[in-house]
């Protein structure tokens, strides 16, 4: 359980949290970081719109629907401009009802058009959760592999900033659990285009889950993203930093934390290799074996509650695998705090795991001081 | 309805100035006062977020509002929801929940549980055992939620003594109602239902009150639900996350506030009665600000909820682990208590 004593105790709030769901001020920017005058950059959020953009105008049957998606531009700006370009038959704004626009998505789908159906968060979608899971994720199953529910169901996933106990939850693990869904999570820019671009080209429903806070981060442009055809695949992770000494899985914004911590750790001559899961189902359980073999350490990162959470699973999966036996020591499971989620700054901040949380957890597990 | 307004204009400067996190003004809706002088004070209440006003008619009073928005160690909450999701069990408010409509429904099983224990119920407080009935408040946004419409259905076949009362402001956020429904507005969908339905204008307080009076007349006596479509008019912002600038015209905004606000139009019927002029009504102002000033004050010098309270109501009884994680919380507290900054903390839940 992440259970750090932070030094923001106490300290006044700043104007960081919604009801209406929209505009926050990420707490912790990591803009700066990347924005050198060599690289061009790209937001995450520029980064999914552009996925959105060129997939509609590659494929006439993609389109999307949403609350506040087209006049508004979405309640996080996601889609900006879309309804310009595409108009409001293909940027539809629907009323407040997400089991029925969540509805209306399926069943779109299962006739052959190809829905993005954005949520305001993933919190809201648990509304509509029926469609999601008992239609969207298994009709092509009863249907005897005649109907294809080809659907994105896409928004902001896990914790935001200062919105308490109904506003805050990953839902990796929830969605995760269904067979018939696929499941990624989205961490920078090219995660949010590649992930994205392959969820909308994908003939399965796909759950893709973005990070209100990561979305105004920026993160280098490559030439490859550049192409209209970058995609990546789905059911695949990636080595975000390779290491020796033990291997880090995150998803999300943990991801950044988990590099901040590797980064630390370099220093004190611990080599760590950081995991971005990207794909939460499909589990990339064999890259996260391979590195275990040589790392022989595992630490798993993630925002969502402990229990049955995605280190649980990872960590079950290795039990079962041929790395159990190359384990020195037992995996460790960082996660979100097994309460609600506090209002209180400081409480919230201690519920989340952060770079420091991973750094004292990767020491304690390679029994170094 | 004045304290109601003084009110949202201080705690929206204050979220404004960092002082609060968020806050959601009812500037344009004050008229709902008027639903919540109709009931009974012990008729149970639900609110969607927008009906402080009615949470001030049951004497939530000044000081309790602050304390919720500051999640101070007065509030009875313990500082665990943002500010505006006020509840209280004393004033028979049921909590607020984020989740747009999820108290429609709940609001008809209170109203199903009152009727099935009508005969043991606390009597209204006059005295009298009439029966109770429930209020539920809601917006015309949220009445696009499926939970709407099987509140309105199951409350008709259960014939369960309730008022569901539609705060029709025009707006969902961004989404104008014209948008939000194709149909004659939510009044429309209770006849479907087989409820009995009146729309009011929302900004005559008396029309409020009158219509909300014989709603709730005709619960008791019959014994089924009624819905009220109550036609105002959002002034401000949705909360302080929004701007309202980006999707109407500031015109619209403006003409509403000054050709058809329930607080400009009370003033006017009590001036015409004789029974207000200026000059009481800047002594009033004056007054209620300062009152509300002093509630501000005095919640925000007050310390945070204790520390031991954030161990409390997950659990009724703490489990092992957790009695375990507090003695050890507790020890290094009494070890650094400036690092910790306890003297910024209450020592014990009020
Ligand atoms: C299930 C769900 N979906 C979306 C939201 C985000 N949201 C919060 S308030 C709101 C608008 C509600 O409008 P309305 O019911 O008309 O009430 P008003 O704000 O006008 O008083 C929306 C969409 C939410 N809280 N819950
Ligand atoms: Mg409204």
């Amino acid at each position: 359980m992440a259970f750090r004593i932070s030094s923001s105790f106490g300290l006044s709030r700043s104007a960081a949290s919604r009801l209406g769901m929209r505009m926050t001020f990420p707490r912790l920017s990591m803009a700066a970081r990347y924005n050198s005058t060599t690289t061009e950059t790209i937001t995450v959020r520029e980064a999914l719109n552009s996925a959105i953009d060129e997939e509609m105008e590659a494929d006439p049957k993609v389109w999307l629907l949403g609350e506040e998606v087209a006049q508004y531009n979405g309640a996080y700006k996601v889609t900006k401009g879309l309804l310009d370009k595409y108009g409001p038959d293909r940027i539809v704004d629907t009323p407040i009802t997400e089991m029925g626009f969540a509805g209306i998505a399926v069943g779109a789908a299962l006739s052959g058009t190809k829905p993005i159906c954005e949520f305001m968060t993933f919190n809201f979608a648990m509304q509509a959760i029926d469609q999601i899971i008992n239609s969207g994720g298994k009709t092509y199953y009863m249907s005897g592999g005649q109907v294809p529910c080809p659907v994105v169901f896409r928004g902001p996933n896990g914790a935001a900033a200062g919105v308490a106990a109904q506003h805050s939850q990953d839902y990796a693990s929830w969605y995760g659990q269904i067979p018939g869904l696929k499941v990624v999570s989205i961490f920078d820019a090219e995660d949010a285009k590649g992930l994205l671009k392959a969820a909308i080209r994908d003939p399965n429903p796909v759950i893709v889950l973005e990070n209100e806070l990561m979305y105004g981060t920026s993160f280098p442009l490559t030439e490859a993203m550049k192409s209209k055809d970058f995609v990546l695949p789905i059911g695949k992770a990636k080595i975000a930093r390779e290491g020796k000494d033990i291997t880090i899985v995150a998803h999300s914004r943990p991801v950044q934390f988990s590099l901040d911590a590797a980064e630390k750790l370099a220093k004190e001559g611990i080599s760590a290799e950081v995991i971005n899961l990207r794909s939460i189902r499909p589990l990339d359980i064999d890259t996260i074996i391979k590195s275990v073999k040589k790392t022989n350490h595992l630490v798993t990162v993630e925002q969502g509650f402990p229990v049955c959470g995605m280190g649980s699973e990872i960590s079950a999966q290795i039990m079962e695998s041929e790395a159990f036996d190359y384990l020195d020591a037992p995996v460790c499971r960082i996660a979100g705090a097994d309460v609600p989620m506090p209002y209180a700054r400081n409480l919230e901040d201690l519920s989340l795991p952060t770079e420091e949380t991973i750094y004292k957890q990767v020491k304690r597990v390679l029994n170094v001081q | 309805m004045m304290t109601l307004n003084a009110m949202d204009q201080v705690l929206y400067e204050a979220q404004r100035q960092g002082r609060i996190s968020f806050y959601m003004t009812s500037f344009g809706e004050e008229g709902i006062v008027g639903s919540a002088a109709a009931m009974d004070p012990n008729d149970p209440m639900f609110g969607q977020y927008r009906e402080s006003g009615a949470l001030l008619f049951r004497g939530f009073n000044l000081d309790q509002v602050m304390n919720q928005c500051f999640s101070n160690d007065l509030d009875k909450g313990k500082g665990r929801q943002m500010p505006v999701h006020y509840g209280s069990k004393q004033h028979r408010f049921h909590t607020i929940s984020s989740p747009l409509a999820t108290q429609l429904p709940q609001a008809a099983g209170a109203a199903y549980a009152l009727k099935r224990s009508s005969i043991t119920t606390t009597p209204n407080s006059n005295g009298k055992e009439d029966g109770q009935c429930v209020i539920c408040y809601f917006g015309e946004g949220a009445a696009s939620e499926g939970d709407f419409h099987s509140a309105l259905n199951m409350a008709a076949t259960l014939e369960c003594p309730i008022i569901f009362f539609c705060r029709n402001n025009g707006y969902a956020i961004s989404t104008p109602s014209v948008e939000q429904y194709k149909g004659d507005g939510v009044a429309s969908r209770g006849i479907g239902y087989g409820i009995d339905t009146i729309r009011v204008d929302g900004n005559d307080v008396w029309a409020v009150y009158a219509a909300t009076l014989k709603a709730r007349e005709i619960v008791v006596t019959q014994n089924k639900p009624i819905l009220i479509e109550s036609m105002s008019y959002r002034v401000g912002h949705h909360s302080t996350s929004d701007d309202s600038s980006a999707y109407r015209p500031k015109k619209e905004v403006e003409d509403w506030n000054l050709h058809d606000n329930p607080l400009t139009r009370m003033r006017k019927w009590l001036t015409n009665q004789g029974w207000w002029n200026d000059e009481v009504q800047e002594i009033t102002k004056k007054q209620i600000r300062a009152d509300v000033l002093k509630a501000f004050g005095d919640a925000e010098a007050r310390k945070k909820p204790s520390i031991p309270s954030m161990f409390e109501d997950v659990y009724d009884c703490l489990p092992q682990s957790l009695v375990e994680q507090k003695n050890e919380i507790m020890e290094l507290v009494r070890k650094y208590p400036d690092y910790y900054r306890v003297h910024d903390f209450a020592k014990e839940q009020q």
